[in-house]
């Protein structure tokens, strides 16, 4: 494995071939902003928040999904990189019906941490207000669709950890749902294994435990890296 | 022996021979790909073209024999607009959104088929009449355009419309 010396914010770090400009980024302190990224599953460029500059290109990349390369010259913070992330923040608010005071995830919310990181004090676009539904047919777990920002953090684990791909998005744009299996209610799953996974590492409220009232579900995501490491260094630690 | 054509054309072929036969095509198309999970789209295009729409049972019979999620099934089946899950109705009316067709007031003849039918998407209750838009048609010197039963029809008013609708019966 080669390495490679970059600039990231002026400083320069090292990165070894295949590493994304994310993952180095943030091994060297550089804590880019993201949503859809969650450590031990696959990046797939979903929420666009992680967006950089790198010198000599004139379009923006998802530093996620960006590996690194000898002698970039990377800008994670710009007053554009800024701007662009409000708004994304924005159209995740607009997009569906987050409505933090009645929300179980209030207070341990990462689209909360993210808006208010931001300095996102106000949604400058008109809430489109769709009508979701709320499944609470699983004997353990909920999903409320109006806090989904579909991350597809869920799906990830859910078939890249726990191996049963119960989870899917159908349609597109607007139209975009979590589903299970084939769109049956969450409790009629036959794939799903109840594990908790996915719940733990939804951002938002969207996925939660059932009993849990408003402001009351913590996520714990430290079961990850204990699973992630054992498969690939065989190392068993907490 | 059913030809090759009838595989295509189910709709010209006798009904109730290509019904029997319609199974035999779809088994035939996935093993063809050696059920292969990469061969998912040619398949449930090959099922559309058969059934003329995705059924559930359709689906579970795809996932299971390609092995494959169903979540990721239902994914792919809604994702593109090719793939229709509801029956289409006899007759289809598809409205132009493009620039031009919007500008020459398109969005008032989708009023009409959506207050008199269906939503566009989706089919009317009584199974008549699909209604669905499309971006632009390429027949932007018709505008505003529709396509009525696979048909182009241009220049078309609300009152146009209406009178149509009247024709086949529509209340
Ligand atoms: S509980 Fe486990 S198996 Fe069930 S959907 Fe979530 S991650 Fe998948
Ligand atoms: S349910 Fe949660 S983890 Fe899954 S896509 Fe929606 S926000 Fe992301
Ligand atoms: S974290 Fe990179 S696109 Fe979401």
């Amino acid at each position: 494995m080669s390495v490679n010396t970059l600039s990231i914010d002026g400083k320069m770090v090292t990165g070894t071939t295949g590493e994304t400009v994310f993952d180095v980024a943030w091994n060297n302190g550089v804590r880019i902003p993201r949503l859809c990224h969650v450590g031990g599953v696959s990046d797939v460029g979903a929420c666009r928040l992680c967006l950089v500059e790198v010198e000599g290109q004139s379009r923006l990349v998802a530093s996620c999904r960006t590996a690194v390369q000898e002698g970039m010259v990377v800008r994670t913070d710009t007053p554009r990189l800024q701007a662009h992330r409000r708004l994304i923040v924005e159209l995740l608010f607009a997009e569906r019906n987050h409505v933090c005071a009645v929300c179980v995830q209030n207070g341990n919310c990462e689209l909360q941490d993210l808006a208010a990181s931001l300095g996102v004090d106000h949604v400058r676009l008109r809430y489109r207000y769709p009508k979701l539904p709320v499944d609470t047919s699983h004997e353990r777990f909920g999903i409320d669709h109006n806090r989904c920002v579909l991350c597809t953090r869920c799906i990830r684990v859910c078939d890249e950890v726990e191996g049963a791909h119960t989870w899917d998005l159908r349609g597109r744009g607007t139209h975009a749902l979590l589903i299970a299996d084939f769109g049956d209610p969450w409790g009629q799953s036959e794939s799903c294994t109840s594990c908790g996974k996915c719940v733990q590492v939804c951002p938002t409220g969207a996925l939660f435990t059932k009993g849990k009232s408003v402001a009351e579900m913590q996520k714990d995501r430290r079961f990850l890296k204990y699973i992630v490491t054992a498969r690939e260094k065989h190392e068993w630690i907490r | 022996m059913p030809s090759e054509n009838a595989a295509r054309a189910p709709a010209d072929a006798p009904a109730r021979a290509a019904k029997d036969n319609r199974e035999k095509f779809l088994e035939r198309a996935m093993s063809r790909h050696n059920y292969s999970g990469d061969a998912l789209i040619e398949v449930l295009h090959t099922a559309q073209e058969l059934y003329g729409h995705l059924t559930p049972e359709l689906l579970r019979t795809i996932a299971a024999k390609l092995r494959l999620p169903p979540s990721h099934v239902l994914g792919v089946a809604t994702f593109y607009h090719f793939f229709s899950l509801e029956p289409k109705g006899e007759h289809s009316f598809i409205v132009c959104l493009g620039t031009a067709c919007y500008v020459k007031g398109a969005l008032g003849l989708l009023a009409t088929l959506e207050r008199r039918c269906a939503k566009a998407g989706s089919t009317s209750p009584d199974g008549r009449v699909s209604v669905d838009s499309a971006r632009c048609i390429g027949a932007c010197g018709l505008a505003p355009a529709i396509i009525r039963n696979g048909e182009i029809v241009g220049r078309l008013s609300a009152a146009q419309l209406d009178a149509e609708l009247d024709g086949i019966g529509v209340p």
